[in-house]
């Protein structure tokens, strides 16, 4: 038994001093400081608790959730693009920054289309990413392209920072033969695996501790990768959140938490969601470092996604950022929020706080972007969308084929006669059947 | 049996004060003089089966006399040896398991290989996932498939899907969840469950539940290797129980092929894990007390199950009888009767046969009158034979 303690306290001695300083070496394990470090002695005055040893206390005093001044929300410009403080400033040059313009306003763009689309009944579903922009593309930035990718499905601009294609995104939404997920989802369920973005699935969460395990596995490839896992504020309610944000942190794994926290879980406000100081305070109770950071400023969403994610690898820890935003848009096309919030309070996050409008005063005071260059982007942009949309509008479905493959990695033998069978009734019964949309 | 009781001051003046709590209990029982512990009603009902051990397997190699823990550790320590991704984890598998079926492998193969993980079956299932979609070699482990439920969202909605979802560009095919199954004695409603039929219901994942030491080796591997998300039940009333000559080596038994254990030609009996020794001594009864000759069909994997092999089965015999502890309503048994009516419905001579627990939660006390046992397997042979 002391052999045991002689050893956990000899590793935790040699890891403080390593503990302490900034520039840490990577190691394969870090030893928790709640470790037991001494043996069990009861003439102390302190805690013996294998659970927790902290200090004694003789007064009866319940800690004060800290909910009204709360998490303070770290951000690098103000509301007119300013920067505040020049040595947050991440300095990225024009060229940088110009994409992320373009990025998010073609993001924009497109979101404005396909809305509009399934408005006239051209695909069945759609999801805006409306004041969102800046999360997806300030973290995008931060990142390696090789970094997993795990979404919920408000995160396009990730993908498309990443260089999705305008034909993939409508190839998903109009389910079409060019789909690389085959056709098979609703509209938004993206997903690539040569930009390394998981496929999106509908039910919340699960991509939690799905995250935690694919970083642990990443961890063990010793290969300079990092994890990233995206999700909202009412999914952060999820069982699954619990879940992974507990196995990260007790199992060291080098993964970045993204919480768009957007004020809106369809139509449930953020205070019937929790009772909390959001979601960035839940962090420490896992043993998580944890930021607020202001989601409509991409610069702040930037910095703190390098930095975290570049001690997530070094130190093989998660991290946990809660981005503060605006749903501007409803929840989906089956959504119609004006029945739970005032159009006034969407107004104000358009007009007055807009990652897109916050970069661009960035951009014009440096004399980066002018009106006209405004004006023929627009206008080239939208072209490009609305060329794209045509393309996808034409496009055939996928062979129907398609829907008994992949169950399994192999056809099994009572898949294969189902689909037969199926072949069998719809050559009976072809006249009902809309066979000329789909490839042959 | 009369106890005598005891108030509270007769207690503390009987019992030495100097005992350690854990011995007050021993020194309790000893006072009073009219508990026997060997009387009739304390002693517990005895098992309900016949462990019957397979040949000793030739071609895989030299074997080593193994239980069925320790056959499941023999894969374990196969699949850490030949494959550097693998990693094996759970509730309490770093010092062995509660089961015995991890002993050794992480001072074998390191901590970064075989860990605990926080207690919380979602959090197990959805990490494993996440291990499974990294492209390393995930065995991930539930300490009673009793508890698996919280992970179903994770298994049913995930996991299963991973792959027809994507488009096959991603999957989860590198995940294997192994968890304890099965009645053992005294389980009661919350170790003694064989959940197979919910997840028989979900395509996109295999469910499989060896009989023994050998198939569980091989079938465990092939589980392993198989490019799709598998659920393994391990019986837990034969871990100590089922004893064979099991191959050190590596080698797989095939997933989805049901095995013809012996063959006769009046009735088939279809089941899988502990019950198929339970049939198989059924079949030996029905020769001797009633000369009917069984043909007994160890089903292995239940999705996707071979239905060739019992069809052709029941085109000979005429005759099927299925037999699960899993209550019978939606219980397996369900769907193989109903694919075997369609299929088989000229060839049959009675009606299909299914002996399984009743539709309760399974309970504690009541276990010998609930569990399909023997006796119930016979009279049911009977019945189809007099139809």
């Amino acid at each position: 038994m002391n052999k045991m303690y002689g050893l956990c306290f000899h590793a935790v001695r040699q890891t403080a001093g390593l503990k302490s300083s900034r520039l840490l070496q990577r190691r394969a394990f870090r030893v928790s400081t709640l470790h037991r470090q001494q043996p069990f002695d009861s003439t102390l005055e302190k805690p013996q608790f294998p659970g927790a040893s902290a200090e004694f206390v003789d007064q009866l005093e319940f800690i004060e959730p800290n909910v009204i001044s709360g998490i303070p929300v770290y951000r690098v410009m103000d509301r007119q693009g300013n920067i505040i403080n020049p040595s947050q400033d991440p300095q990225l040059s024009k060229e940088t920054v110009l994409n992320f313009y373009q990025k998010m306003t073609m993001l924009n763009t497109m979101d404005r289309i396909l809305y509009e689309s399934q408005r006239q009944g051209r695909i069945s579903f759609y999801m805006t990413n409306y004041g969102e922009e800046g999360t997806h593309i300030g973290s995008a930035a931060a990142l390696n392209p090789n970094d997993l990718v795990f979404g919920q499905y408000r995160e396009a601009g990730v993908l498309m920072y990443r260089g999705f294609s305008l034909d993939h995104f409508m190839a998903q939404c109009y389910a079409n033969a060019d789909d690389l997920g085959k056709g098979r989802q609703m509209p938004v369920h993206y997903g690539s695996k040569d930009l390394n973005f998981v496929t999106i699935s509908s039910p919340l969460a699960t991509q939690i501790p799905q995250a935690a395990g694919a970083a642990y596995a990443v961890k063990r490839e010793n290969s300079n990768r990092a994890v990233i896992c995206y999700f909202g504020e009412g999914a952060a309610s999820e069982g699954d959140a619990h879940a992974g944000f507990n196995f990260s942190a007790t199992l060291e794994c080098p993964l970045i938490f993204f919480c768009r926290n957007n004020g809106y879980a369809i139509s449930t406000p953020t205070n019937e969601q929790y009772r909390g100081d959001g979601i960035a305070a839940r962090g420490p109770g896992y043993g998580m470092l944890s930021i607020r950071v202001d989601g409509n400023d991409v610069f702040a969403v930037y910095n703190a996604t390098k930095e975290a994610r570049r001690r997530a690898v070094a130190e093989n820890q998660p991290f946990l950022i809660e981005a503060m935003t605006y749903r501007i848009g409803h929840h989906s096309t089956s959504d119609d929020s004006s029945a739970y919030r005032s159009v006034d309070e969407v107004n104000y996050w358009d007009k007055q706080d807009h990652p897109i409008s916050r970069l661009r005063h960035y951009m014009t005071a440096r004399g980066w972007w002018s009106e006209d260059d405004e004006r023929s982007w627009r206008k080239q942009s939208r072209k490009t969308v609305m060329e794209a949309f045509e393309r996808a509008e034409r496009r055939l479905k996928p062979n129907p084929e398609l829907l008994f493959t992949d169950v399994y990695q192999e056809m099994t033998p009572q898949l294969n006669k189902q689909r037969e069978s199926l072949w069998r009734h719809v050559q009976q019964y072809k006249e009902h059947y809309p066979l000329d949309l789909y490839d042959k | 049996c009369e106890c005598i009781i005891f108030s509270i001051d007769d207690l503390f003046r009987l019992v030495p004060r100097a005992l350690p709590v854990h011995c007050f209990g021993a020194a309790l029982l000893r006072l009073s003089p009219g508990c026997s512990s060997r009387t009739k009603t304390q002693r517990r009902h005895a098992s309900h089966f016949t462990y019957q051990p397979d040949p000793v397997p030739t071609q895989y190699g030299p074997t080593q006399k193994m239980n069925l823990f320790q056959s499941v550790t023999s894969a374990l320590d196969n699949t850490l040896a030949s494959d550097p991704t693998a990693v094996i984890f759970g509730e309490d598998v770093a010092f062995g398991g509660v089961f015995r079926c991890t002993v050794g492998l992480r001072d074998k193969y390191g901590k970064d290989r075989v860990f605990n993980t926080p207690l919380c079956e979602q959090g197990i299932v959805g990490f494993g996932i996440g291990v499974a979609v990294a492209g390393a070699t995930a065995i991930a482990e539930i300490q009673f498939a009793d508890y698996i439920y919280p992970a179903f969202d994770q298994i049913v909605n995930e996991a299963a899907k991973y792959r027809y979802r994507s488009g096959n560009l991603f999957d989860c095919g590198n995940l294997t969840i192994r968890a304890p199954w099965g009645c053992v004695g005294h389980g009661s409603l919350y170790h003694s469950q064989s959940p197979e039929a919910f997840f028989a219901h979900c395509p996109g994942i295999k469910v499989v539940i060896p009989r023994g030491p050998v198939q569980a080796k091989g079938l465990l591997l092939s589980c392993i290797s198989d490019k799709n998300p598998c659920i393994f039940f391990e019986p837990k009333i034969l871990y100590r129980a089922a004893v064979e000559q099991v191959p050190v080596e590596p080698y797989t038994i095939p997933l989805s092929q049901a095995e013809v254990l012996q063959e006769g030609s009046d009735v088939t009996l279809v089941a899988w894990g502990t019950q198929i020794h339970v049939m198989r001594e059924v079949a030996n009864m029905a020769q001797e007390k009633l000369g009917v000759s069984c043909e007994v069909i160890d089903l292995q994997t239940i999705l996707p199950w071979d239905t060739e092999t019992v069809c052709k089965s029941v085109v000979k015999t005429g005759r099927l009888l299925i037999s699960h502890e899993a209550p019978i309503t939606g219980g397996f048994a369900a769907e193989i009767s109903s694919t075997v009516q369609e299929e088989c419905f000229l060839n049959l001579e009675a009606p299909i046969s299914r002996v399984c627990g009743y539709d309760t939660p399974f309970p504690h006390i009541f276990e010998p009158f609930y569990i399909p046992d023997k006796w119930k397997c016979l009279e049911a042979i009977k019945r189809m034979i007099n139809y």
